[in-house]
């Protein structure tokens, strides 16, 4: 790369939208957060899994300002969160994760109001509110109180309020949580919408098909700590293989078929996962040999990475 | 975290103001009937019924009516109650139930330009109802003019000190129902003790005293001097008790939320 033909035509090299080193929350004696490093980048829809209690929304909350760090670094936008709250509260949008619409206000007050919060002028609050209910298919319902709304309507009005800033990143905690699969589908539309446009999101999510369909790049978080961390299809390539067999009500020939190949397993007892990585010509071969109940082969998915990473078990 | 610690407030504190005045404009009708209707039916109560046993009251070397007497009691307990109630249970219910305060936070708003948007919110619901209540006491000429106007004023002064008192107990009661406590130890035995109902000097030496360490004594005392328009040095050390009042409890009530709310 010697021609410097057009300097000023590339663009720098833009620095991260969100950096956080070692951050750390604590309340009393419980870890909630507990020295995590990871990076977005701009454009990008960065996602955070991991079961209850795993510290999403805790890690999330530090990066709007709402929650005061324990310690560690935290920049936003390239700015302490903790010296500039309000300037880069004034560039997020934020969805939370329970309802917090303005059950006094209809839908469009709803925007209205919440604009002027970011000290956005009258006019152009209304004309921001006309613009969302557009986009969001809600102008028939901008009337209506929230508690007449229903769970998508909700969920897409507080995605709406969260644009209402036109925000360079936007902070989604649990977006499609509680919602039929036609809402769902709808709010997805919006993101990838959205993302198209180069707006950076980040999102929790417990659902792993919403992960890999939205995330350029996720981590899953357990007990305050990041597990892993990288593109969906890497992830699930690196830590269960492309394909999966499932043989249901295993029998005892075929898990000495598997210590002796030394294959890499999960015995749940009434079934058996078997990671095949690259081998797909093991199916064959267990198909054949094994199969009394029947067996699966399908695709892996990030659930398999989760289920592995984060084991089986209730949490809280 | 410590009390040293600056308050972050700027003017955008409006912004929860307005937001409350909003929500308020979407219901006024409703919110406009308990002042007109209160002094209506107090003044059937005590002014007809009562005042024919009570007869004069002797009030700063003159005597007045026992209606003349009360009325301004009315407009003070009205000024506590707006401020009161409305940073305790509706301040409470914003917080907790309908997380207006979460969201917010999620925006420029700082925690204490919130807590001070809805304050000055509670005083100036105080100072709206009792514009209406005293048109309405006002029909029966109860109230002397011009020095009664300075009552508007007070009216927004004294729903800051009981507004910023709500406030505090907004940021440490445990549940919604506890509010049943203030309201019982300090709300009620100020309404029926504090110089409203009959003279603070028909009381025991320390009951007097007792009355006079409480805010609505000397918020009854200013309202009965500008709407009997008998000035005289107790005016000023009304209005010097309500301002240390307020200066107290403000930065108490903004502690008290913020230990509560950031987490
Ligand atoms: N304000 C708080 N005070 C004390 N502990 C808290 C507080 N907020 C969260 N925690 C604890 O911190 C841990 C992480 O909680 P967090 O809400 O971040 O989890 P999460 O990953 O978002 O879970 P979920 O998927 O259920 O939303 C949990 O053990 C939780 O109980
Ligand atoms: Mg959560």
């Amino acid at each position: 790369m010697t021609g410097r033909a057009f300097p000023e035509d590339r663009p720098k090299e833009p620095g991260p939208v969100i950096e956080a080193s070692r951050l750390r929350k604590i309340f009393g004696d419980l870890v909630a957060v507990d020295d995590i490093s990871f990076a977005v980048k701009p454009g990008e829809c960065f996602g955070i899994l991991g079961p209850n209690g795993a510290g999403k929304t805790t890690t999330i909350r530090m990066i709007y300002g709402y929650s005061p760090m324990t310690g560690g670094m935290l920049q936003v936008f390239g700015l302490d969160i903790r010296r500039h709250p309000r300037t880069i509260k004034a560039r997020i949008g934020v969805c939370q994760q329970e309802n917090t619409l303005d059950p006094d206000l209809t839908a469009q007050q709803n925007l209205e109001v919440f604009a002027r919060y970011f000290d956005i002028s009258e006019a152009q609050a209304q004309r921001r509110a006309n613009e969302l209910l557009r986009f969001m298919a809600l102008e028939h319902r901008k009337d209506a109180k929230s508690a007449e709304l229903s769970g998508g309507m909700i969920r897409r009005l507080v995605l709406a309020r969260a644009l209402v800033n036109q925000p360079e990143l936007l902070i989604l905690d649990e977006p499609t949580t509680g919602l039929d699969p036609q809402a769902r589908h709808q709010v997805w539309e919006r993101l990838e919408d959205l993302r198209a446009r180069g707006l950076s999101i980040l999102l929790t999510t417990h659902y792993m098909d919403e992960a890999s369909r939205l995330c350029d790049r996720l981590m899953i978080m357990d007990q305050g700590r990041i597990l892993v961390e990288g593109a969906p299809a890497e992830l699930i390539r690196q830590n269960v293989g492309l394909d999966i067999i499932e043989v249901a009500s295993p029998d005892e020939a075929l898990r000495q078929f598997i210590r002796e190949r030394d294959l890499p397993s999960e015995d749940l007892g009434h079934r058996l996962i078997i990671y095949l990585e690259d081998r797909n010509d093991l199916y064959h071969e267990i198909r054949a040999r094994y199969c009394g109940e029947g067996c699966t082969l399908r695709m892996a998915t990030m659930e398999d990475v989760f289920l592995k990473l984060t084991g089986r078990e209730l949490r809280e | 975290m410590t009390g040293g610690r600056s308050w972050d407030i700027t003017g955008r504190f409006i912004r929860v103001w307005q937001r409350n005045f909003r929500a308020y404009s979407e219901s006024w009708k409703i919110g406009f009937i308990p002042p007109i209707l209160e002094p209506l039916f107090y003044l059937l109560a005590f002014g007809v019924g009562l005042a024919a046993l009570v007869g004069n009251i002797h009030y700063r070397g003159t005597d007045i009516s026992y209606m003349v007497f009360i009325a301004p009691a009315l407009l003070a307990i009205n000024i506590m109650n707006n401020a009161f109630y409305e940073n305790t249970y509706s301040s409470y219910v914003r917080m907790y139930y309908y997380k207006t305060f979460d969201a917010m936070m999620a925006t420029p708003l700082s925690l204490e330009e919130i807590i001070t948007g809805e304050i000055i919110w509670g005083a100036t619901k105080s100072l709206i109802a009792t514009a209406i209540m005293q048109a309405v006491i006002s029909l029966f000429g109860l109230i002397h003019y011009p020095e009664g106007l300075l009552i508007l004023p007070l009216a927004f002064v004294g729903g800051l000190a009981f507004g910023a008192l709500g406030m505090f107990f907004t940021g440490i009661v445990k549940s919604i129902d506890l509010f049943n406590l203030p309201i019982f130890l300090l709300v009620t035995p100020m309404f029926l003790f504090g110089g409203t109902f009959f003279p603070l000097e028909t009381l025991p030496h320390w009951a007097q005293q007792v009355a006079f360490a409480l805010p609505l004594t000397h918020l009854v005392n200013l309202t009965r001097a500008f709407s009997t328009g008998i000035l005289d040095g107790s005016v000023a050390t009304g209005l010097v008790y309500l301002a240390v009042f307020s200066l107290i409890f403000f930065p108490l009530a903004l502690r008290k939320m913020r230990r509560r709310l950031i987490r």
